[in-house]
């Protein structure tokens, strides 16, 4: 079976910028998760997010990108511009029809978006950007990524809410089964205007509190919802012989096993987190013995966490396996979460260490999961199972090895 | 043995009429369903035509909590999901719902339900800050597509791999692309797949018009999409759904089921051009016409109609065109192609799998729907578009493609299966 690596890692998170300043960070427990800055939250009742902070597209992008396109795509081509680079690809290094587009989205850029509705709305339809026929719409940044780097390979986007960041990349992988060498995948996402803000609110997931430390506590007995969140990573994901056509190529890791299933709506039902795990280590030939660690989906929301650990106590009995949320530090990225915590799951093999979860001080004792809180650990990983789930029922599970 | 992917149930809601029968009524005839839109005074933009479809929630059995529940466009893909699971012969419920997986496309989700939310929300407009005291319970469901998966998931209990795949205007074509891999790899037995669109909303309608790529011919709205026309003069959006039950073959054979053909070949391609724009070689198009032909190990010659994207815009009809010749040479004189957007315009992410169900229905028929409104051809789209009428011919390959901003290009070839019977 063709066998897929990590190559290139570009990350956009509130707690830093690219790789290395978002490994050194999140290692450290730096929280990033503070008062909204992009727009004015008085009028609303939750008031804080994980904003990434200091990136000027216009510093990364040329100009006349600038009008075409929201934050988030902007995001999203910045980062994949420092995933080929980290990659070491150039142009013509690979034939463009062997380069595969995946992304994953959830709301589109609302923040265009919003602005476009407006002007129809307030100014009249003569107002309306000619961008916004696909500005807005959830294609986008697959569009945008292939036309940057001249990709006449496949392209896709899969939307199944906050597990698409970890759907995107199962489905990049079965691109290079089908036969090309090289794919672009991951999720970027933000979210963070007025519109959107009422629509997150009215998901009832937010958390209530508003105090950075004491919002978004998975698994822990003060859990009262989650915190959002903008950017999400983007990696280059390829075949090992595309990557020994650059000799010096780092090999972060191996994207080993992938599953998703849905929960059914009825209650005698099991909810399939669990399913999806099992299927994932299936698909990767792993004994739960093999994994290292696990990154948690960690809602943040009570039945939901007391779901998840039943899960992973399933799978790995009760303080089997250490799991761990470093989207404690940066809120829920929404598409771009999955594919931050496959990154950050990835960086944990890669550097021997396995990143904390910050602010949690109560675990539910009955969870009986060894959870990673406040400090870094550090020692060998050699595998990890990232699990997520997406509102309306989605669970999407990956298993990442070190490649050898 | 390699797992095959084939189709055994078809549902459809579309301009003309809720229900393949209509569906196939319309397209057979060669009958247009493109009218003044009446959904919303669209008095004041440059293009005011649409495919509606008139379709009565209450009627179609949706119950008052659906409707509340769920936007058009969800509501759309239950309706012709409950038509493709009855038409399907399958007993859902004796199914292990982790075999059963979903992949919905949409290219632009709950829009409708969005803009009338914010239109209260930010009082027509007036304010940036949204007021939050007037959100609606299921605002975040508008918010992302995804709910609309999971509401056709709910609909036939699958609890295996559910996702919408959004790929602008192929995704109709590329989420049966994605659910037959999703059987071939053996992820899922039975994928109930499809698009849905009910794109009909002012901001989608000026979306189209600032770029001026929709059709201005508002005093004769049922003749005014008219692919490879020499006086076409753009796009009439649309709206509808179609749901197809997709199984593996064996597990159909098994039940006896009745089987309408086999989606043999997928492929898609970005183009790298333009997010609007389209160059006129097709050479991406090409490409994923020639990869979906050898995944089918089917022949250029194999192809007995082409179902064509046929949006009826001038760019589109060269590109396309262009693309057919490069992948079938000489053959591509000889095969019939027509568009059904001339008849039900353009209903974005549905359009796809619309025209897979009316394909597949063209094998049951041996009957190819016509392009309606081909009266003056242009010169310089110089292939067999099947003008006006439809045309008697045994088919066992067809190809159909999409292409879609964002530069997507996708093509899919779809073949009867031997003795498949009804």
């Amino acid at each position: 079976m063709t066998r897929a690596v990590v190559t290139g890692i570009g990350i956009a998170s509130p707690n830093g910028l690219g790789p290395t300043a978002y490994w050194r960070a999140t290692l450290h427990g730096e929280a990033a998760i503070k008062p909204i800055t992009r727009f004015d939250s008085a009028n609303y009742w939750a008031k804080i997010a994980g904003e990434v902070p200091g990136f000027e597209a216009g510093r990364h992008l040329q100009g006349r990108l600038l009008p075409q396109t929201d934050h988030m795509t902007r995001l999203t081509l910045v980062g994949t511009d420092w995933a080929l680079r980290g990659a070491g690809v150039q142009p013509n290094d690979i034939p463009d029809t062997d380069i595969a587009v995946i992304t994953a989205a959830t709301a589109g850029g609302y923040e265009f978006g919003q602005r476009e509705l407006q002007k129809l709305w307030h100014q009249g339809p003569e107002y309306v950007s000619a961008y916004q026929s696909f500005a807005w719409f959830y294609a986008v940044n697959t569009g945008q990524i292939s036309i940057r780097h001249g990709t006449r390979g496949p392209g896709a986007v899969v939307v199944s809410e906050q597990a698409g960041g970890i759907d995107s990349i199962g489905h990049a992988r079965r691109q290079l089964r089908k036969g090309v060498q090289l794919a672009l995948t991951g999720g970027m996402d933000s979210s963070l205007c007025p519109w959107a803000w009422v629509a997150h609110q009215a998901s009832g997931c937010l958390s209530r509190s508003n105090n950075p430390k004491r919002a978004y506590l998975p698994f822990d007995r003060d859990a009262s919802g989650y915190v959002a969140g903008e950017g999400g990573a983007i990696m280059v994901v390829e075949t090992p012989e595309s990557a020994a056509g650059r000799p010096g190529t780092r090999i972060y890791g191996e994207i080993v096993g992938y599953a998703s299933t849905f929960d059914s709506r009825m209650p005698s039902r099991e909810p399939g987190l669990m399913r999806a795990a099992e299927l994932a280590l299936r698909d990767a030939g792993m004994d739960a013995s093999e994994i290292d660690v696990v990154f948690a989906d960690a809602a943040g929301i009570p039945e939901l966490d007391k779901a998840e650990a039943e899960a992973i106590k399933g799978i790995f009995g009760p303080f089997g396996v250490p799991v761990t949320a470093p989207k404690t530090m940066t809120g829920r990225l929404f598409a771009g979460g999955g594919s931050l915590d496959v990154a950050s799951a990835i960086l944990s093999i890669y550097w021997s260490a396995i990143p904390p979860t910050v602010n949690v001080e109560n675990p539910v004792p009955e969870y009986e999961i060894d959870l990673v809180m406040n400090e870094a650990r550090h020692g060998k990983v050699k595998a990890a199972l990232v699990l997520g789930r997406g509102k309306g029922g989605f669970n999407s599970a990956m298993v990442v090895r070190e490649y050898r | 043995m390699s797992r095959r992917a084939v189709i055994t149930g078809v549902g459809v809601v579309a301009p003309g009429g809720i229900g393949t029968k209509a569906y196939w009524k319309l397209l057979s005839e060669g009958r247009t369903a493109t009218r003044i839109i009446t959904h919303f005074d669209a008095s004041p933009y440059r293009s005011r035509m649409a495919g509606e479809a008139d379709f009565d929630p209450v009627r179609e059995g949706l119950t008052p909590q659906e409707i509340r529940r769920l936007d058009r466009a969800a509501q759309f893909a239950v309706v012709a999901g409950r038509e493709a699971m009855a038409d399907s012969g399958i007993e859902f419920d004796q199914l292990d719902p982790g075999r059963i997986g979903v992949s919905l496309g949409t290219a632009v989700g709950c829009t409708t339900s969005l803009e009338r939310e914010f239109i209260v929300g930010s009082d027509r407009g007036k304010y940036w800050e949204v007021d939050q005291s007037y959100a609606v319970p299921h605002l975040y469901d508008y918010f992302t597509p995804s709910s609309m998966a999971t509401e056709l998931a709910w609909t036939v209990g699958a609890e295996g791999p559910v996702s919408v795949v959004s790929t602008g205007c192929t995704s109709g074509l590329d989420s049966v692309g994605y659910a037959a891999e999703l059987i071939m790899e053996g992820s899922a037995d039975v994928v109930v797949t499809g698009g849905t669109e009910a794109p009909l909303s002012p901001i989608t309608v000026v979306c189209f018009d600032v770029i001026r790529a929709s059709s201005t011919r508002n005093d004769d709205p049922t003749t005014a999409c008219r692919p490879f026309d020499k006086t076409r003069d753009g796009l009439v959006l649309g709206e509808g759904s179609a749901i197809i039950v997709l199984e593996e073959l064996e597990h159909a054979r098994a039940r006896g089921a009745h089987i309408y053909g086999e989606v043999a070949g997928f492929a898609s391609r970005c183009n790298a051009y333009h997010m609007t724009g389209l160059h006129p070689e097709g050479i991406e198009m090409s490409d994923a016409i020639n990869i979906a032909l050898k995944q089918a190990r089917a022949d250029a010659t194999d192809v007995g109609y082409i179902n064509a994207h046929g949006s009826g815009t001038k760019q589109n009809d060269l590109h396309e065109t262009a693309a057919f010749k490069r992948s079938l040479g000489a053959h591509a004189y000889k095969t019939p192609v027509s568009g059904f957007k001339s008849m039900i315009g353009h209903s974005l992410g549905a359009i796809g799998s619309l025209e897979i169900v009316g394909s597949l229905l063209a094998f049951e028929e041996d009957l190819i729907p016509p392009t309606a409104n081909l009266h003056e051809p242009d010169p310089e789209c110089d292939l067999d578009y099947t003008p006006l009428v439809a045309r008697e011919k045994k088919v066992n390959t067809v190809l159909t493609v999409g292409s879609g901003f964002g530069g997507f290009q996708s093509a899919m070839v779809l073949k009867k299966v031997e003795g498949a019977g009804r």
